[in-house]
């Protein structure tokens, strides 16, 4: 086990090491320049390049910036003078941290007790009701799912506030406007992992040891048939966290979303970077514990390797 | 005792034959018409393909027949509702929806197709080769596969459609950057798989070389499986063209996508609900189209996996 988590964390670090790198220099592939007042004299433009270190060699500067990264500094940011990326991730994370984290609990558990039921009750009505809610949350994009709740809830029936985020009320709708698309895939996951499982030989024994059915969904059914959502959870924590920028906008939520976006356009190139390497850490960080998790829910995959 | 002499004529064939018994009355079915016989018997899967078909003749022919054009703004008309002038109404500058919808539908439904393709193909090779070869090419392909995977791809797509500048071409260019690497990943799963299989090695055997056991006996094998992940790698693609677009990165203005539309509808929400309401139908109906015939078309192709999803 020990083996297999320093793998884990050395893919890790070596994906984080590449997701760094491309950015860096996709970054400065962008069109146009971060300072482009026409108000600015030469000699400033030059200053401001200095200060920022634009007129060094590129392996030069991004030897510092790693250098910076190491030790936990973004940098400054080049539009909102004066605030370091640190202090605007530290602004803007919580909310999005909040919002991400309500809608993955809210969506992996709806979603798992969903496809539980639907797969138990296979065929019946409350199955077709399942499939059909999963099938409609699929096929639906965040922001449409944003845009229709926002209208219908917050105001053509005035039950919800329509944007901010100041209080549990605040929360319901972007929480389920973000959490709809994973909790539809996580129930359509879990149900045929479900279906799957119960046609298994370990079943016909737990049966015919006389297990009552509670016993057999509890302890031979869902442990077996949860690993296929597993396996999917690094990719879904990364869809429903970058979900958020959209999710944001139209709520107005002044989550870390709306800032990646400005700087994209601002060519902010030392806030796009940090916002970048913040939330690919967070993203691999995450992929690392499903991973972790992984190997110690199915000991297969510590002995045999893939 | 007299021997008798058993001699074949003696005997007489009644009924039976052997060339009776030999002939195939029924016509063969190859893998594609039993394919198609048991896609037609879906009946959700068939619907899916008439709900794509409609929506691609529409989107073909339906500019075309309308005596608006895309980029026609009427100050009489902003933000009309849906009437017989303006089959689905007019947006917040009076351009007629209709001809916007399925304007948008073409470019939507062309980038799903294009990414989806290009992703596909990139990823059967690669992977293809990968499983066939295995060696150092497969490690090395595997291991940026494995860094690339723990990557979110939309942040690539981000970054790649920023330095590329918008428009459909880079769009599909940004979207294959990472694209492909799903698909690769389980190409060659399948052909390490069947590389296995004693037909492979009965073929090798007999001395087969390897780019025909690959085109006669593994690609043909796999076939199936692969329309089937295109199928539903389009709906993949076309939410996220909805969704660069929507955060202003994807198709610029003159042009317009359904994304497009969405985004421009949102604004829109107090006024006219209706903006936003069409463009969503016609891209949930799509995704809803698309993954019901790839569902189907899995079934089809495969029917041991027939009700396991």
């Amino acid at each position: 086990m020990g083996k297999y988590i320093v793998k884990r964390v050395l893919a890790a670090v070596i994906t984080l090491w590449v997701l760094i790198t491309a950015v860096f220099f996709l970054v400065r592939l962008m069109p146009g320049e971060p300072f482009t007042n026409p108000k600015l004299t030469p000699e400033i433009q030059a200053n401001l390049e200095e200060y920022y270190g634009f007129n060094k060699p590129l392996i030069v500067q991004y030897g510092q910036y790693i250098g910076n990264l190491l030790r936990g500094d973004f940098g400054y940011s080049m539009k909102y003078t004066n605030k370091t990326v640190n202090y605007i991730i530290g602004q803007t994370f919580p909310f999005s941290a909040d919002l991400g984290i309500r809608a993955l609990v809210t969506a992996i558990s709806f979603g798992l007790i969903l496809g539980i039921i639907s797969a138990r009750n296979r065929g019946k009505g409350i199955d077709i009701f399942c499939v059909f809610i999963a099938i409609i949350g699929t096929s639906m994009p965040d922001f449409i799912v944003g845009a229709t709740l926002q209208y219908f809830f917050g105001m053509k029936w005035g039950l919800l506030p329509v944007a901010q985020y100041k209080g549990f009320a605040y929360t319901i709708l972007p929480t389920c406007s973000l959490a709809f698309y994973t909790l539809a895939s996580v129930s359509r996951i879990m149900r045929s992992s479900m279906l799957e499982v119960v046609q298994q030989d370990y079943i016909k024994t737990a049966r015919s040891k006389g297990l009552s059915e509670m016993r057999i969904t509890a302890r031979h059914q869902i442990r077996n048939a949860i690993m296929p959502v597993i396996t999917m959870m690094g990719p879904t924590v990364a869809a429903t966290l970058t979900g958020t920028f959209v999710i944001e906008s139209i709520y107005a939520i002044p989550g870390m979303g709306k800032y990646y976006v400005e700087s994209v356009t601002n060519n902010d190139y030392a806030l796009v970077l940090g916002m970048t390497v913040f939330y690919g850490m967070f993203l691999v960080l995450c992929n690392l514990i499903v991973d972790i998790l992984y190997g110690l829910v199915d000991p297969r995959v510590r002995v045999g390797g893939k | 005792m007299e021997e008798q002499k058993i001699t074949k004529d003696m005997f007489q064939v009644k009924g039976r034959s052997i060339t009776e018994m030999e002939t195939i009355s029924r016509p063969s079915l190859s893998f594609w018409s039993d394919a198609w016989r048991r896609l037609r018997k879906n009946k959700a899967a068939f619907l899916g393909l008439c709900i794509i078909v409609v929506y691609a003749l529409l989107a073909i022919f339906a500019p075309m027949f309308s005596h608006y054009t895309m980029s026609e703004m009427d100050p009489k008309s902003m933000n009309a509702l849906p009437s017989l002038q303006h089959w689905f109404g007019a947006d917040a500058t009076g351009r007629d929806q209709w001809v916007r919808v399925w304007m948008g539908a073409r470019v939507s439904l062309t980038i799903g197709l294009c990414a989806a393709t290009i992703n596909m193909c990139i990823g059967a090779v690669l992977g293809g080769l990968c499983g066939y070869y295995g060696g150092k090419l497969d490690m090395i392909v595997m291991r940026i596969v494995d860094v690339l995977y723990g990557i979110p791809s939309l942040i690539i797509t981000i970054l790649v459609m920023v330095v590329l500048g918008t428009g459909v071409t880079t769009l599909i260019v940004a979207m294959c950057i990472v694209g492909w690497i799903s698909s690769c990943r389980f190409v060659r799963g399948e052909v390490y798989r069947l590389k296995g299989q004693d037909f492979v090695l009965a073929a090798k055997v007999l001395g087969v070389s390897d780019f025909v056991i690959i085109m006669r006996h593994i690609i043909p094998n796999i076939m199936g499986l692969l329309v089937t992940n295109l199928c539903l790698a389009i709906p993949n693609a076309i939410f996220q063209e909805a969704f660069l677009s929507y955060i202003g990165l994807g198709i610029s203005p003159p042009n317009c996508s359904w994304g497009v539309l969405a985004k421009e509808g949102i604004k829109m929400l107090r006024v006219a609900p209706h903006e936003v309401l069409i463009p969503a139908f016609f891209i949930c109906t799509t995704m809803l189209a698309l993954t019901m015939l790839g569902d189907g078309l899995r079934d089809a192709v495969d029917p041991r996996l027939r009700g396991t999803e």
